[in-house]
């Protein structure tokens, strides 16, 4: 039986998103058109917008619903960016932690490379957590030049959770709006939109148990975002495209169930993970906890481990062999394992880095499976050794 | 068994794992990662370095229902193989990176971590058969097609390697038979381009890649008297042998074509003249590798000193563990051999061994006698 805990990159869909997927698709309908059909899709997308709204706290007119999380980091970072900086032409400055997803990053470069922004990466601490002095320093420096802060609420790679309160106290003291990923966050950690304080925040249906394929970007009403897709004006004119009232709807139950079920899942899987992570240090030689070693500051169904002198890839293929399904940090597109930038960003030797592996727990995880993977890890880990670190040495 | 195959992303891969597979071996796809600018979606027709590559690959897996891996032996290539090229082309000398590919990193990087994760062979789509001897161990012969057969740059990797090693495609009868299998198999890169050229040159310009690399050094082109008979930007874009693009200013006294005879890389000169200066008589090889024991001297076998070579009788002066030196038989030519190129001996189809060529010795002109 295969053991599937890599619910970071996505998770099964709950039976009754996946119901509310079935029935919506049954239906025609443009939610754009104006007759009864397109009038009925309409409706079944406002009463998913409500829904989703009500889970995140946040209005319905603040739900601008995208193709997934990269979108909405992509509509946050551009979007944000070319507004203020046709307010004021001064701001260009674009701070990001060292930490953040790429969907975050490579805007970001993008702008510098393409529009003349300036990127600013904040440094992290060995646990993966923002520097809150080098936020302020960077501030008083240039406050008056800052376009946009984006942090991330949670890590997505070491489950650090990130002081946003106290980021958006200081951005809002120079005038500057924050966006945060909350991808991972939501359903884990409470999340409110409104009591966050965030002028921006992303979030995804199918790290809760939605379909993969949308997601939102919460934007405050009285924001100003360029949009990055254009057309027919759906979404505020900030994101234009066709609305699926299918996707919408079983985001909106997904979510819904995320959030009322947090606070005993999140139990559930911090139980999991403490019972893995013990098992592992305890029974595997250079093993070690990357994050916050306090599990109240991190993500209850993030374990995050490196093991000295292994490779991620050869970890990787050996646990899945054996029917562990795990993750080496991010899935990327090529399918090749590289040094984590967030791991690097931690000051984690590079060595080290290589030699990563990410559990995540989700909704169907067990006890069996922790058993399973504290029966196959340690000879993974030996097997993994002592084929080396192929790609530096050898 | 269990068994790594290594997949480009190419039909000939694709196919020996498969037959791998109904032989019925325990078989997982490895796509080997080489390039460091892999970002590149390129046209399949350059070998294993694109996205499109890795794409095909994943997809033969896919169809052959197999587990499907990209391993990042970028480094590990960039270290050696590019590395090796480049220096042995700044030391005025012809290397085979596909020679140095199968000594460093397949079947040796690539087939040592197979063997740490609990494989027992590696198998790739290479063109050569594996022949149970008498005695039991495994001899390395040329393929079945003479067109397509790959024995010789598999030879640097010696027995020991050899014994871990599956070339399912050396009885195949032709390139055209394993297209037909592939299609007959359902794998969509039947129809794929073959690969040729240099993997890691994307565009062919091998010239510009060397330049890009090694930066311009200009100096002299001059005939055999010493005479400057034209320039150059660097003398290792220059290959012993090579007649096309010396553009030279001044046309030879006989009107004769003229080829590089000699990359001078101290004196940063190409020495150039004409064809039958380029005649080799011996030559002398490094760092050989022998499947068995050595040839005696005196022994009668054949030379091949190009992928594509047609292999040369030669008789045997030396060959041991240090060096291997020949000379050529009564009858027979060779031209245009620059130190750094593989030279791989045969009895028949059987691989005897293989080295590096150190230094020539010329038919016609002033030389070193090779000892």
């Amino acid at each position: 039986m295969t053991v599937y805990l890599d619910h970071a990159a996505t998770t099964p869909v709950l039976p009754a998103a996946a119901q509310a997927l079935a029935d919506a698709l049954a239906h025609v309908g443009n939610p754009s058109s104006l007759h009864a059909s397109g009038r009925a899709a309409r409706r079944t997308v406002e009463e998913s917008r409500e829904r989703l709204a009500a889970s995140l706290g946040a209005r319905p007119s603040e739900v601008v619903l995208t193709s997934g999380g990269t979108e909405a980091d992509n509509l946050a970072v551009e979007g944000l960016f070319r507004a203020r900086r046709a307010a004021d032409p001064r701001r260009r400055r674009v701070l990001v932690s060292a930490v953040e997803h790429h969907a975050v990053l490579d805007p970001a470069a993008w702008l510098a490379a393409h529009e003349g922004a300036e990127v600013v990466l904040l440094p992290v601490d060995s646990d993966g957590v923002l520097d809150l002095d080098a936020v302020r320093r960077e501030l008083a420096g240039h406050g008056d030049e800052v376009a946009l802060v984006s942090v991330m609420w949670a890590n997505n790679e070491v489950g650090a959770l990130q002081p946003v309160a106290e980021v958006v106290e200081a951005a809002h003291a120079w005038g500057i709006p924050v966006h945060a990923d909350a991808v991972q966050a939501l359903g884990q950690v409470p999340v409110d939109f409104e009591a966050s304080g965030l002028d921006a925040m992303t979030v995804t249906a199918h790290k809760v148990g939605g379909p993969v394929g949308i997601g939102a970007l919460l934007a405050r009403r009285e924001l100003a975002l360029e949009p990055v897709l254009h057309g027919g004006g759906q979404e505020r004119g900030v994101r234009s495209g066709t609305l699926s009232a299918p996707l919408a709807a079983a985001f909106a139950v997904a979510a819904e169930a995320a959030v009322a079920d947090r606070a005993s899942f999140a139990a559930r899987v911090a139980a999991l993970r403490d019972r893995l992570v013990a098992g592992v240090l305890g029974s595997v030689p250079g093993a070690t906890l990357r994050g916050p070693g306090d599990p109240a500051l991190r993500l209850p169904a993030n374990a995050h481990l490196t093991f000295a002198g292994c490779e991620g890839d050869s970890l990787l293929y050996l646990l899945d062999a054996a029917g562990v399904e795990a993750s080496t940090g991010s899935a990327c597109q090529a399918g090749v394992p590289e040094p984590s930038h967030v791991l690097l960003a931690m000051g984690v030797p590079q060595d080290d880095a290589r030699g990563a592996l990410r559990f995540s727990f989700g909704h169907t995880s067990s006890d069996a499976d922790v058993d399973r993977v504290l029966e196959v890890l340690p000879g993974a880990v030996e097997r993994a050794r002592a084929a080396g670190l192929t790609a530096v040495h050898a | 068994m269990r068994v790594l195959a290594a997949l480009s992303g190419g039909v000939d891969s694709a196919v020996a794992a498969a037959r791998v597979l109904d032989a019925g071996h325990d078989v997982v796809g490895v796509h080997m990662a080489l390039s460091r600018s892999r970002a590149q979606l390129r046209s399949g027709s350059r070998g294993c370095c694109s996205i499109e590559d890795a794409g095909d690959a994943r997809r033969a897996a896919d169809r052959l229902g197999i587990p499907f891996y990209v391993w990042d032996l970028s480094e590990r290539f960039e270290d050696t193989v590019v590395a090796d090229f480049l220096a042995e082309y700044a030391a005025g000398r012809t290397p085979n990176p596909c020679v140095r590919c199968n000594e460093h990193v397949k079947f040796a990087t690539l087939l040592d971590k197979a063997l740490a994760l609990g494989f027992d062979a590696v198998c790739t789509g290479h063109y050569a058969r594996i022949v149970a001897s008498d005695d039991g161990t495994r001899e390395l012969h040329r393929a079945a097609d003479p067109d397509k057969d790959q024995s010789y740059v598999l030879a640097v990797m010696g027995p020991q390697r050899l014994a871990r090693a599956m070339f399912p495609l050396g009885d195949v009868a032709s390139k055209a038979a394993t297209r037909a299998e592939a299609a007959a198999r359902g794998l969509s890169i039947a129809a794929k381009p073959d690969s040729y050229d240099i993997c890691f040159v994307a565009d062919g310009d091998t010239r510009g890649f060397l330049r890009d690399r090694l930066g311009a050094r200009p100096g002299e082109i001059v005939d055999t008297a010493g005479r400057v008979v034209g320039q150059h930007d660097g003398a290792y874009q220059y290959t012993v042998g090579q007649r096309r693009g010396l553009a030279l200013g001044r046309p030879a006294a006989d009107g004769r074509p003229r080829y590089v005879l000699a990359i001078e890389p101290v004196a940063n000169r190409v020495v150039v003249g004409p064809a039958d200066e380029l005649a080799v008589s011996s030559l002398v090889a490094d760092a050989p590798v022998w499947f068995g024991a050595p040839p005696v001297a005196g022994a009668r076998v054949q030379a091949q000193v190009r992928a594509h070579g047609v292999p040369v009788p030669v008789v045997v002066g030396r060959a041991d563990d240090e060096a291997l030196q020949v000379t050529l038989a009564e009858g027979a030519a060779l031209r245009g051999l620059a130190a750094g190129q593989s030279v791989v001996l045969y009895d028949g189809t059987r691989v005897l061994g293989q080295a590096t060529v150190s230094r020539t010795a010329a038919v016609a002109r002033r030389a070193e006698v090779p000892a």
